[in-house]
């Protein structure tokens, strides 16, 4: 059993109304540094030793942990959901995010750092489920793999005309672009697991939103379907859709290649090794909830 | 805001302080907050400590508030080899709870607890439907096997109610699957419809989820309600803990009855005041929504108090704490009383423990109302938040008007709109569609007399002023839904909406304009054509 001792720092009153999900693990002493692929990261799902020895050392370094995170379920049987690769060594090259290849099993190999690299979408405040998925296509059950699909041809479709760059091109499954860049508020509306669903379908790695909605943040933790990374500051001031960035989890920073900006991402945090640990069926199995 | 417009404030927020007399401002009320903000020698809680236990004031402590960063060990995940930190550890011996947090200590068996804490929560009820039944229903069979039973089979609710009426063959092979499941599983509570050309030939559907399980019962003082829908918060009327989750957490639920859950920290909303005869509780959570916007209260609990809240009938707590997830709120609740007891005692033969919030209890922040100050309110497009009077948006011309849904289709609401109706004698100058929540309210529309009608029905009332002939129950265009749902939004239209939500294309077409509003001002809008403040028929 993973158990971490994490310092939380809280966050400025401001910010208060962002999630402080506290979790009690320990932490196993730290070895190499060792740096973590998606592939890896998502393989690891299927051996959450290799993930949790990464993102619990990650942790450990980061005492200032934001306290955004949630309790999350990731299925750690076979993979509908996980975490899409998103290493590509050519920033301009069209974005076909692949699930995840095959792992090493070797928890100690060293892995490169987990990044996500690829063209951006930016949106505004408050976009709500509505817009990430319209109540029309709930219809189509996630669970199922074909429906899964096509949950994400239509992932923001609902977005106003003012959003003149479609998210996903018609008859297309998938969208070019691998991270989404959003305001305040991101995922609220209802509690339809549908949007992030829709959204890791579509191939979306990492959203980086200055807050979430509530259940919306939870679903996606949850899902394992994208990961939600919280922004410093208004980083969609300051980004264009068709930005190339990098996100390098270690470091929780963004780079913005086009601008050749780059801004501090609050660090995953509790969010990692929860996510490490396989999710809350994974975790209630560790802990004893439920049994292996 | 401005200065007058803070003076005329119908809010008065309190802050809190901690016992060194340092005033923390609440930043979500910081446009009230230089005339409002009182001192109080009660331990409110600051913000920057929520979820950080070993800081909270004691009472009879002063303590110093870092004013930057505080640190804190995180505190437990309980698990069951976890020891817990002792009592005199934690500092909140001798501070009281919230009545959300004493649902949460009785649910997870732990003494205290403090918000910011994660535990796992014993579930009394999980209720799903038909858009998200199928997706959690997969996740359980994949997690606990194939031929796995639920944890409860009187636990688990299943209300199907989104897509019904429609020809759509996915939603209705989703109807399929929940019942499916339900025979499979033997579950007790399954509202099935079969026949969709006559709705009154499936004795067991009932219709709007959130509607359905008040109406039948399965929702009591002092339990954990969690449903694969946003409004599930609806229930806290009842003082029970109540809020939505998605499939991920539904189908662990599912096999366990247990959810891993943070206390929520509480904001405090405190209402007094008759309430005017042209409000309704729509009015007020609109109120409050536009007061603390779309995100004030994510990840809060939102407890409604006060004289006024003691006066509303159990349907008017519904709509009130319906919508706290609309200000990002996790739960609504409000304290359990005569009202509640009697509207329940002869819905549920379980026994039920209702909580109260101590007096020490802390809070986040109070809010206190004088609802005789307020005015019927609208929201309008895009946002929940968006609020105005009914009044100022009087030259906007609309071209229908939807009563129906959780938030505003039940039987209440459609007597005050039939009153509003009455009260005019003329014909709705759009088309306006009326789509009750549940058979039953469809049953009430049918059957019970408007007060001062001469032993009217809603129905004739709505029939004489040229409404649409009322519809299935169903959640229906609440939501926009498939293509032929009765009411939805097709054409950039301007709809004036008793529903919780109005982002873009919410109920359908991308370019509707939604204005929620009361019954009251949704019928009066629907009387003249434009959007129009009740008082105009009702006084």
């Amino acid at each position: 059993m993973i158990v971490v001792d994490v310092k939380l720092a809280c966050c400025p009153a401001a910010r208060i109304d962002l999630p402080l999900y506290s979790l009690h693990c320990r932490l196993p002493p730290p070895t190499t540094t060792t740096q973590l692929t998606m592939a890896a990261a998502a393989t690891s799902l299927a051996n959450p030793a290799a993930f949790s020895s990464s993102l619990t050392r990650r942790c450990h370094h980061h005492q200032q942990v934001f306290p955004s995170i949630a309790t999350l379920n990731v299925s750690n049987s076979t993979k509908q959901r996980s975490f899409k690769t998103l290493i590509t060594s050519n920033p301009t090259l069209t974005r076909r995010p692949s699930v995840v290849a095959a792992a090493t099993s070797d928890s100690s190999s060293s892995v490169s750092g987990a990044s996500f690299h690829g063209t951006c979408y930016v949106v505004r405040d408050n976009i709500d489920t509505d817009q990430i998925i319209p109540a029309e296509y709930l219809t189509l059950v996630p669970s199922k793999p074909d429906e899964y699909k096509k949950l994400g041809s239509y992932a923001l479709i609902g977005l106003p005309a003012s959003y003149e760059t479609r998210f996903v091109e018609p008859g297309e499954y998938q969208s070019k672009f691998s991270i989404i860049i959003a305001g305040d508020n991101f995922g609220c509306g209802s509690s339809r697991e549908h949007a992030p669903v829709a959204l890791g379908a579509a191939g979306v790695a990492a959203v980086v939103a200055e807050s979430y909605a509530r259940i919306f943040f939870r679903n996606s933790v949850a899902t394992g379907e994208i990961y939600p990374l919280e922004s410093e500051v208004r980083i969609c001031d300051e980004c264009k859709t068709g930005d190339v960035v990098t996100i390098e989890l270690e470091q929780s920073l963004l780079i913005n290649h086009t601008t050749g900006k780059q801004y501090t991402l609050k660090p995953i945090g509790d969010a990692g090794p929860v996510i490490e640990a396989g999710g809350i069926f994974a975790y209630a199995r560790k802990t004893g909830m439920i049994p292996a | 805001m401005t200065q007058a417009a803070i003076q005329h404030s119908p809010i008065y927020i309190h802050t809190y302080q901690t016992h060194n007399d340092h005033v923390h401002h609440n930043p979500i009320s910081s446009m009230a907050a230089s005339s409002a903000i009182s001192s109080s020698s009660s331990p409110f809680i600051t913000q920057k400590d929520a979820g950080v236990s070993p800081l909270f004031a004691h009472p009879s402590k002063s303590i110093k508030i870092c004013q930057k960063k505080v640190s804190t060990k995180i505190v437990s995940v309980m698990t069951p080899q976890q020891s817990e930190r002792k009592p005199s550890a934690t500092g909140s011996v001798k501070t009281g709870m919230t009545m959300t947090e004493k649902i949460f200590s009785r649910a997870s068996e732990k003494l205290r607890l403090s918000p910011g804490e994660n535990v796992w929560v014993n579930v009394d009820v999980l209720m799903t439907h038909d858009v998200c039944g199928p997706g959690s229903i997969g996740i359980f069979k994949k997690e606990f096997g194939n031929d796995a039973k639920v944890w409860d089979r009187e636990k688990v609710v299943i209300i199907p109610d989104h897509y019904i009426f429609t020809t759509d063959e996915r939603a209705n092979r989703n109807v399929d699957i929940i019942r499916e499941f339900s025979h499979e599983q033997g579950i007790k509570y399954f509202y099935d419809i079969k026949d969709l050309s006559n709705f009154k030939a499936n004795p067991d559907y009932k219709g709007v989820c959130h509607v359905a399980l008040a109406q039948e019962g399965h929702c009591r003082p002092g339990e954990v309600l969690l449903g694969t829908d946003s409004h599930t918060c609806t229930a806290g009327a009842f003082g029970q803990f109540a809020t939505g989750i998605g499939n991920t957490d539904a189908g662990f639920v599912l096999g366990t009855g247990k959810a891993l859950l943070k206390v929520p920290p509480t904001l405090r909303f405190v209402l007094d005041g008759e309430m005017p005869d042209y409000l309704l509780a729509k009015d007020l959570i609109l109120q409050i929504i536009g007061e603390i916007s779309v995100s004030g209260a994510t990840y809060k609990a939102m407890e409604f108090v006060g004289s006024t809240i003691e006066s509303l009938t159990m349907e008017e707590r519904m709509t009130l704490c319906n919508m706290v997830v609309e200000a990002g709120g996790k739960n609504g609740i409000v304290p359990a009383d005569a009202t509640t007891f009697k509207y329940l005692k002869n819905k549920t033969s379980v026994p039920y423990e209702p909580v109260y919030s101590d007096d020490q209890a802390r809070f986040l922040a109070e809010y206190r109302i004088d609802v005789s100050k307020l005015d019927p309110l609208v929201a309008k497009p895009h946002s929940p938040d968006n609020r105005a009077s009914a009044r100022e948006c009087k030259d906007v011309k609309i071209d229908r008007v939807y009563i129906g849904s959780c938030t505003g289709g039940k039987t209440e609401d459609f007597l005050a709109a039939a009153k509003v109706l009455l009260a005019s004698g003329e014909k709705v100058k759009v088309p306006t569609f009326l789509v009750p929540a549940t058979q039953k309210v469809w049953m009430d529309i049918y059957t019970l007399p408007v007060p001062g009608s001469g032993g009217k029905t809603c129905s004739q009332i709505f029939e004489a002023a040229g409404c649409d002939t009322p519809t299935s129950p169903s959640c229906g265009a609440c939501l926009g839904g498939p293509k032929d749902t009765y009411a939805r939004i097709n054409e950039p239209q301007v709809c004036v909406s008793t529903t919780n939500r109005n982002f873009p294309g919410r109920m359908g077409h991308k370019d509707g304009q939604i204005y929620l509003a009361s019954p009251y001002t949704a019928a009066a809008s629907a009387l003249t054509g434009f959007v129009t403040d009740p008082r105009d028929f009702l006084r």
